[in-house]
């Protein structure tokens, strides 16, 4: 009742777990049966190791929280040596999320990913926390075309591109993303945003802007999934600040093949379980038969 | 499995301006410096607040925090009967096994916390507490029976010594030295301690979100690169850590 199709791969359920906020999974696995997700986003890649950034790293809001975590990570290597065949070990999809600095590191990860048995690539040209690359490949849709063109000739994986909210024109980068070769669309990433330390008299980050995400980002982030899901012909994944099954239903009546939750894990490690499990009551009691029922009915 | 499961408030005492002991009952497990997280609330805010155990006896747990922002603020208008979140014990606490002859328990302000269930655990030691404060101390008395001596200091000279802890901390005299407290007051004690190659362990105070290791908003920077404050840590050997402050 709950499956889903995404480029042909099978997830048992549309809930995956965001990048960034669930690690490998490794962490999870000790407080409740992660292989009940449809399926997990690995923590965000780049080509080589990176530590991220300096300084505080998160901060709370109203209904959100900012990070600024900067993309640390083992690097590609790393996460096919030490961290992928624990991914495999569950009856999850893998996704492997790919972010970086320069269209090289990107296509150097990607040439790597191909040979091993990662199910699809995000790619992430969507990252706010990052000095170079990151969200620079997400604001302007040359740009994007650009990174995902290259990327697409050479990726031999079903391949999602994770946008910015930040794009300049939400609507035309995921048709640019399309006719470059995306064959998913997964959409928001955080909103650049920042916060000051008004007794220190200085941003409380020390790159100064950070990502926001939660649920002071739903309503923004369900009306973009709204109007690109109306837009392009290809699956989309909804994120941002699905906190409940009320969301995430929000976001596959406005047309989400399925979604990521992401800030929510921070509430309840297990939040995703409610999730799927108050999607399928729902479902039960509105004699809904299929998600694709509801897919984009508004 | 380890998760969140909801307790009983039994006790939530001020015991000094803006500092409160929190009491729940249950059993639970956890060992000095080792945290819980918790939480008194919906889904806002959305972070749980890392607190380490003060206190720990048979049927009960309890935990001492400042009252610093959104979180605290509402753990301090939690009464008796009322419902509270825990999710831990989390991250490695202090290793006591190992130690030997005369040790100092180094605290600075809120840092005293896991001390007192330090001082509780470590038995056949010699062992002094130093607790520095800005004005007002707190909850030093209750370590009397479990140390053998107590000094202190306020920034302000209302009691103990004016100053800081390390004007009167000498660790030359020490075979191991803990210490919790501002970042600035351990990258102090550490500097004292690696002068006269005294070991030093210290638990690190970051911001954090998930708790269990996965989001890396608790990096506590090191001689090895990254670590994570809640799942490496928050007890470190001083040596390895490379400060902030």
């Amino acid at each position: 009742m709950l499956n889903v199709n995404i480029c042909g791969i099978e997830f048992k359920n549309p809930l995956i777990a965001a990048s960034g906020t669930f690690g490998f999974g490794r962490e999870y696995k000790e407080l409740f049966d992660i292989s009940r997700l449809g399926g997990i986003s690995s923590k965000g890649l780049t080509l080589n190791k990176k530590e991220g950034n300096n300084g505080l790293r998160i901060y709370e809001t109203s209904s959100g929280i900012l990070n600024s975590v900067g993309l640390q990570n083992p690097g590609v290597d790393g996460f096919i040596k030490d961290e992928l065949p624990f991914m495999k070990s569950l009856d999850t999809v893998v996704i492997a999320n790919l972010g970086g600095g320069t269209i090289e590191e990107y296509i150097k990860g990607i040439e790597k990913l191909n040979d091993t048995d990662v199910d699809m690539v995000e790619l992430n040209i969507s990252c706010p926390n990052v000095k170079s690359g990151g969200m620079a490949f997400g604001i302007k849709c040359a740009d994007a075309f650009d990174i995902v063109s290259k990327v697409r000739d050479i990726c031999k994986k079903p391949l999602m591109v994770k946008l910015s909210p930040n794009a300049e024109d939400i609507v035309k980068m995921a048709i640019t993303c399309v006719e470059a070769g995306a064959d998913v669309l997964s959409l928001v990433n955080t909103f650049k945003a920042m916060a000051i330390d008004i007794k220190r008299r200085k941003p409380v980050f020390d790159n100064i802007t950070a990502g926001l995400s939660g649920p002071s980002i739903k309503p923004i982030a369900l009306r973009m999934v709204y109007e690109v899901a109306g837009a392009v012909d290809v699956p989309v994944v909804g994120v941002g600040g699905i906190i409940s099954s009320q969301d995430a239903l929000e976001f596959i009546m406005a047309g989400a093949a399925a979604v990521q939750v992401g800030s929510g894990n921070f509430i309840k490690p297990d939040i995703c379980i409610d999730i799927i499990d108050g999607i399928e009551k729902f479902m039960i009691g509105e004699n809904i038969k299929s998600l694709g029922e509801i897919r984009g009915i508004i | 499995m380890i998760s969140y499961h909801k307790y009983s408030v039994c006790e939530n005492e001020i015991v000094s301006k803006g500092i409160y002991k929190l009491s729940v009952k249950g059993s639970f497990e956890g060992k000095p410096g080792q945290f819980y997280m918790l939480r008194a609330w919906g889904t806002e805010p959305i972070l749980s607040r890392p607190i380490s155990i003060h206190d720990k006896i048979k049927d009960k747990i309890s935990f001492l925090y400042e009252v610093k922002g959104r979180g605290t603020v509402q753990f301090s208008s939690l009464d008796t009967g009322d419902e509270i979140e825990l999710l831990g014990p989390l991250g490695n606490g202090f290793d006591l096994s190992g130690l030997k002859g005369k040790v100092a328990l180094v605290a600075g302000g809120i840092g005293v916390a896991p001390m007192f269930y330090t001082a509780k655990e470590l038995k056949g030691v010699s062992l002094d507490l130093y607790a520095g404060f800005r004005d007002d101390t707190y909850i030093i008395e209750d370590f009397r029976k479990y140390v053998d001596s107590i000094k202190f200091s306020t920034d302000t000279g209302k009691s103990g010594h004016k100053g800081f802890i390390t004007d009167i901390f000498d660790p030359s005299v020490y075979s191991s030295v803990l210490c919790c407290g501002p970042e600035i007051m351990m990258k102090k004690v550490v500097e004292m301690c690696n002068a006269g190659d005294v070991p030093v362990y210290i638990s690190m105070e970051k911001h954090m979100a998930c708790g269990i290791g996965a989001c890396l908003v608790c990096a506590c920077k090191t001689r090895e690169g990254n670590k994570r404050a809640c799942k490496d840590g928050p007890v470190f050997n001083g040596k390895d850590v490379l400060f902030d402050a």
